[in-house]
């Protein structure tokens, strides 16, 4: 008898919740697989897509939004030995299946710990209340590959924001074997959407974009591009996460600083009266 | 209608020097590399004072001084301490309310009862209501133990002058700054009267400098590298070059920028409540308002019954001497921001938009607008997109309130937003949807200290009053 012949996997982007190929027909050779390298217009679609999908995430109970991550967390633990598999250390899918739990906790806690009631001075009810700012594109860091996507992808969507993420140039596969597990997950599709490839191609789209609300410069580690995307992101005034230190620890408490500037407050007024 | 007599507000108590100096370092200097500009009167183009325009050595100086404070004072003084300086501040801006009230008025052309009872009240409010946190920052929210970030180059508009100055400098000094403020280069003069009142409090030098002067002089100061952070009120182009120039730098930065409120009117809101509040909420200030409700919506089956109430309280409206204490409407700040009202409501026209007024007497001198509404207005029409800035209102209708959210969020700005309902559950659901920063419900054009400012969109971004406002002051 022969020695069965494994059946290999094909990585392609994730968009709306669906496994396309690049729409240029393109791929990179890169941790021994053909990838998609992802365009510009794959970076517009994927905004469609993040587009479609706030109104049902957004307007998703925080109980829901906060169920659906701790589904991520229990999917990502059965998948466990597979990332592992992929070269990423034990230590590190720990951490990042830990990091879906502990976002999951945040989404209807946050909206308490960082809005509440004003104490006006006059007869009038006060009300202040976080809201997701929209569709917001990520680049995530180049490594951690895991932990790190998981990082900047949790904070933004918790909240009921949307993202279009550049994972990792170097090591996209985690990036493709998680975008497995969000789709099995409950997660509605298009509130993550990943795109393989270069951030030099993606992200000046993006930046420029009208319909994205937010940047997340996080993974960009060439200050001359970071300066670029920021100016482009003034166009139509994007909130702005700036790039991480290079040497930023992943492991270390997160803070709450990535989920509330991508937040914006609304605050409601109402006269109290007979 | 009844005639009113004169009741004039006496100026004698504001005491206005000829010419004033750039205050840096706790004293009023002459600038090395600038000029000067006169400041006047809008209601009678008068002028009131010559007035130092610093140039970038000024910037310098003044920057520099801000970082000395901020080292060797400021920043190293106990948040209990700071408080009683704050709170110092706050007791005498309440003593010489009147005087600040006057001068207000005097360089800015709003009414008397207006900067009297509205905007000097909330300055004085402001500095108390940050006063208090200076000594209890780990307490709010930020973590146990949040730091100052340096200096803040603070740049205000001409609206509210002395208002917007309380609403950068009270937060900001608060977490421990120092700041290098500049108004607007129409309305410098209270900036001025509180840089006294600065030494009058004993504020250690150097922990605020006042800079008047232009664009220029305001590019200069947001540009500089020496400062920490940059804090924008003003228009929403002005705001997008901030943003790129402070790009791949360490300066962090909050803008509150322009808007195009929608003010929603449905069928079942007590009509002359609404009314009202729809005169306050394009009227307000002459309507020169960043929040100013200039969109009104009126659901269709009470448009006609809503717009004959309007227009017969708009006639009641006093537009005239911003000292006399039965004025509604004051003076238009400058005779470019006239202009653009008037380029703005002549498109209005020219685009089909029915134009109305009251019949209105305006004096000859100065620069006024009588209070304006278009009718017939679509979303397509100018006066529908762009922000007026003036007493200029455009009315829309809509029939179901998911039509309505639709009209309100078509705008590019997402600052304010007004609902008028007597139905409860309506209000909740309409405010849930309006993509803007405050929403008035039953009230319009409401401020308080600790309630959260700011806007949504290409309104800007962070937070001005309320814990929120902290953060934009603290290393978070």
């Amino acid at each position: 008898m022969s020695e069965r012949v494994a059946v290999r996997k094909t990585y392609k982007l994730f968009i709306g919740g669906k496994f396309p190929r690049s729409e240029s027909g393109r791929s990179y050779l890169v941790q021994d697989s053909n990838v998609s390298l992802a365009s510009r217009k794959d970076a517009r679609d994927a905004v469609v897509a993040a587009r479609a999908a706030v109104k049902g995430w957004a307007g998703a109970t925080a109980y829901n939004r906060g169920q659906i991550l701790y589904r991520i967390a229990e999917m990502l633990e059965g998948r466990r030995e597979q990332f592992v598999a992929l070269g990423v250390p034990a230590d590190e899918v720990d951490a990042a299946i830990d990091r879906w739990v502990w976002y999951a906790g945040w989404s209807d806690k946050l909206p308490q710990v960082y809005g509440g009631a004003n104490p006006v001075a006059g007869p009038y009810f006060n009300l202040s209340a976080p809201e997701p700012t929209g569709v917001v594109a990520v680049v995530a860091p180049e490594a951690p590959a895991l932990l790190g996507l998981v990082s900047v992808i949790a904070p933004a969507i918790v909240t009921g924001n949307t993202v279009v993420v550049a994972t990792s140039p170097s090591q996209p596969l985690p990036a493709v074997t998680l975008a497995e597990v969000l789709a099995t997950s409950d997660l509605p599709g298009g509130v993550v959407n990943l795109l393989t490839g270069r951030i030099t191609e993606t992200q000046p789209t993006l930046a420029g974009h009208m319909d994205v609300n937010a940047i997340d410069l996080t993974g960009v580690t060439d200050a001359e591009l970071a300066v670029d995307l920021e100016v482009k992101a003034a166009q139509n005034l994007k909130r702005v996460l700036r790039p991480a230190p290079a040497d930023h620890d992943w492991f270390t408490d997160p803070g709450i600083t990535r989920m509330t500037t991508l937040l914006e407050t609304k605050t409601v007024w109402h006269p109290k009266g007979v | 209608m009844f005639e009113y007599a004169p009741a004039p507000e006496s100026r004698s108590v504001v005491d206005l020097k000829p010419s004033y100096g750039l205050f840096i370092n706790g004293e009023f200097v002459d600038p090395t590399d600038g000029g000067s500009f006169k400041s006047i009167n809008p209601a009678s183009e008068e002028v009131l004072a010559e007035v130092a325009e610093a140039g970038a050595q000024d910037v310098d100086r003044a920057v520099r001084a801000a970082r000395e404070a901020y080292e060797k004072v400021w920043g190293p003084m106990p948040g209990r301490d700071r408080a009683k300086y704050l709170f110092r501040i706050a007791r005498i801006i309440q003593e010489r309310s009147r005087e600040l009230a006057v001068l207000e008025s005097l360089d800015n052309g709003k009414p008397i009862k207006e900067s009297r009872d509205v905007d000097v009240p909330l300055v004085a409010g402001y500095f108390f209501y940050y006063a208090g946190w200076a000594d209890k920052l780990g307490h709010a929210g930020f973590g146990p133990d949040p730091k100052p970030l340096g200096v803040a180059a603070q740049v205000i508009p001409w609206n509210f002058p002395l208002l917007m100055l309380a609403w950068k400098i009270a937060p900001a000094l608060a977490a421990g700054n120092t700041v290098v403020l500049k108004p607007a280069e129409t309305t410098p003069l209270t900036a001025l009267l509180f840089a006294e009142i600065c030494q009058q409090a004993d504020l250690p030098a150097g922990v605020v400098n006042i800079l008047t002067g232009a664009g220029d002089t305001g590019r200069a100061l947001v540009e500089h590298a020496g400062v920490d952070k940059v804090a924008f009120t003003g228009s929403t182009e002005v705001g997008r070059a901030i943003a790129r120039s402070v790009a791949g730098s360490r300066k962090k930065l909050t803008l509150e920028l322009g808007g195009k409120a929608a003010n929603i009117v449905f069928d079942d809101a007590p009509i002359d409540q609404a009314v009202e509040g729809i005169v306050n909420g394009i009227f307000f200030n002459q309507g020169h308002v960043c929040c100013a409700g200039s969109r009104l919506l009126v659901q269709e089956n009470v448009a006609d019954r809503v717009l004959e109430s309007l227009k017969r309280r708009m006639a009641q409206l006093r537009v005239g001497d911003p000292l006399d204490k039965n004025t509604d409407i004051g003076a238009i700040n400058s005779a470019a921001q006239l202009e653009r009202i008037r380029e703005l409501s002549d498109a209005g026209s020219a685009e089909g938009a029915e134009r109305w007024s009251p019949p209105c007497e305006l004096p000859e001198r100065g620069f006024w607008f009588a209070p304006t509404i278009f009718t017939g207005v679509t979303q397509a029409h100018r006066i529908a997109r762009e922000e007026i800035f003036g007493p200029v209102l455009s009315v829309l209708t809509f029939r179901t309130p998911a039509e309505a959210v639709e009209k309100a969020n078509n705008t590019p700005y997402g600052l304010s937003a007004g609902i008028w309902t007597d139905k409860g559950s309506r209000i909740l659901w309409m405010a849930d949807r309006l993509r803007a920063g405050v929403v008035w419900a039953n009230t319009f054009n409401k401020f308080d200290p600790t309630s959260p400012f700011g806007g949504y969109k290409e309104s800007g971004y962070g937070r001005e009053g309320g814990r929120h406002g902290l953060e934009g002051y603290l290393n978070v």
